[in-house]
């Protein structure tokens, strides 16, 4: 696994060190390093208000750090999945259009975009007739066209149910790992995405605990963050990946 | 040709549609037509000055309605409601300007021609003036086309294409004063804001991207002034309100005509 602990800097797409954010005097971020290298799909979950979006936005360059730095790649392009992306009912934009918005491609490469993102035939349809797996699934499409070095998906999968937000998923890894290209995404859905992911992040504020799925899933500190509500997700996981967890620590805590 | 006052006002309101046409789409799609309105009225405060000083209407209101807008801008992020902020701020603009008019001592101005454009008086300099403000504002929205747009949808998405919205929407904000300073002596500071907003939410149903209803918009403002001046002419109305009337007629037949097709489909 490349660049498990961070420290071959030279080769990062992306390198956080010691970021602190601070909104109005409260810091919601405080010292939080790490790395993407080439090719990585990295996670970070965390709950609400543990600063996961405010992190990503620093990334972009949306919000200044208070302290610590952040270095791009020279050159890195990246795709960038929001959130949610209300689109005014007065704009009226279609799926191609949207596809176009900040890069001149040919209609050919937005209609392979959107197979590759699983949804075809949408080219003429307008944004606000998609369904929330559609529009979704678009979004990636978009973020895809101009080959990015690195994906930013920041709780794509919102209002999705569960098959759905899997699915979405999958194709995100089918995608990146043909094409190389690295991933870090925002989710409070670890039981969803962690096959797919070669590291973890747990945030709350700062990073709790890091490593591969299996062993944020049984660390103490993220069972303390999210308790055992998970667990029935947390057993399919298991079913297929893992083996034998003794549970001989409290659930108690977080309930 | 241009010796026909006729001829010069349907010149000056053409121009003036141009330039609203794709400025009220993006006022429409980011929610700002309190914005304009407020910029508007800030308006006949730099009429004010501008007598006062007595230098020509046009640099003074530009510099108020530009100052307007960058405080409206600025105040924004110090908690107020935006609605709430706009609703002191247009008015006591409003307020403050019609105050500082009436001190005016000596030279008699026609209020009126103020609030509600005086389109029939243009004259070439005026003309001039309208034309190469409409250029200046059609130009930098087209240059920043792609990056407004992006920022209109999501600033998130705009960030991470290495755009900075703020920047955005500063080009946004210039373009408005540009347009309130050359459409006031077309329709008066009261209804800038209803040239900016009624063509560009006619054209909404019309249009299945944002291009086409920047150009539905632009085709909509300028029949507006064709048949409003002509309305005027023939009923002997006041010109701008005319031009507004019509723009009005036309949202609605568009929205009965949308209305009706939907229902039977």
């Amino acid at each position: 696994m490349p660049g498990l602990f961070g420290q071959d800097r030279r080769m990062s797409l992306i390198a956080v060190q010691n970021l602190a954010v601070t909104y109005g005097g409260r810091r919601v971020l405080n010292d939080v390093s790490l790395t993407l290298d080439p090719g990585e799909i990295v996670t970070i979950v965390g709950p609400n208000g543990s600063g996961k979006t405010s992190l990503f936005r620093a990334i972009i360059g949306a919000t200044d750090a208070a302290k610590g730095n952040i270095s791009l790649q020279p050159g890195l392009k990246i795709g960038y999945v929001p959130q949610r992306l209300h689109i005014d009912p007065t704009l009226p934009i279609t799926v191609e259009r949207f596809m176009r918005l900040t890069e001149r491609v040919s209609r050919a490469r937005c209609a392979e975009a959107l197979v590759s993102a699983g949804v075809p035939d949408l080219l003429k349809r307008q944004m606000a007739q998609l369904s929330g797996g559609q529009f979704q699934r678009v979004l990636l499409a978009r973020a895809l066209i101009n080959r990015p070095d690195v994906l930013l998906l920041d709780e794509a999968t919102q209002g999705l149910d569960q098959p759905g937000s899997a699915a979405f998923y999958q194709q995100i890894e089918t995608v990146c790992r043909k094409t190389g290209c690295a991933v870090l995404m925002i989710s409070h859905e670890l039981h969803v995405v962690m096959s797919a992911s070669d590291r973890v992040i747990c945030l709350n504020g700062h990073i709790c605990c890091e490593g591969t799925p299996a062993v944020v899933a049984s660390a103490p500190e993220y069972r303390a963050l999210f308790g055992i509500g998970t667990g029935g997700a947390l057993a399919l996981y298991r079913h297929h990946h893992d083996h034998d967890h003794d549970h001989s620590h409290s659930h108690e805590a977080a309930e | 040709m241009l010796d026909d006052f006729m001829t010069r006002a349907t010149l000056a309101g053409v121009g003036v549609a141009f330039a609203a046409a794709p400025l009220g789409c993006f006022v429409v799609w980011r929610r700002m037509a309190y914005f304009g309105d407020a910029t508007a009225h800030a308006a006949i405060l730099g009429v004010a000055l501008s007598l006062a000083f007595e230098v020509s209407i046009f640099p003074g209101v530009l510099a108020v309605a530009l100052a307007m807008a960058l405080s409206v801008t600025l105040l924004a992020g110090r908690g107020y409601a935006m609605d709430t902020l706009l609703g002191v701020l247009a008015h006591s603009a409003l307020a403050f300007g019609l105050v500082a008019v009436s001190f005016l001592s000596g030279v008699r101005i026609d209020l009126m021609a103020y609030l509600f454009g005086d389109i029939l008086a243009v004259s070439r300099i005026d003309l001039l003036i309208i034309w190469g403000g409409a250029v200046l504002v059609i130009g930098l929205i087209s240059w920043r086309w792609s990056a407004l747009l992006t920022s209109t949808l999501n600033e998130e998405l705009a960030y991470a294409s290495g755009l900075n919205p703020n920047r955005e929407q500063l080009i946004l904000t210039l373009s408005l004063a540009i347009t309130v300073a050359v459409a006031i002596k077309v329709v008066g500071v009261l209804l800038i804001a209803a040239l900016l907003i009624i063509p560009a939410a006619a054209a909404r149903g019309l249009a299945r991207t944002p291009e086409d209803m920047t150009v539905i918009a632009a085709a909509i403002g300028a029949t507006s002034a064709l048949v409003g001046l002509r309305g005027a002419y023939v009923f002997d109305t006041p010109a701008g309100p005319s031009i507004v009337c019509f723009a009005a007629i036309i949202f609605a037949a568009f929205n009965l005509v949308g209305r009706r097709s939907k229902n039977r489909a």
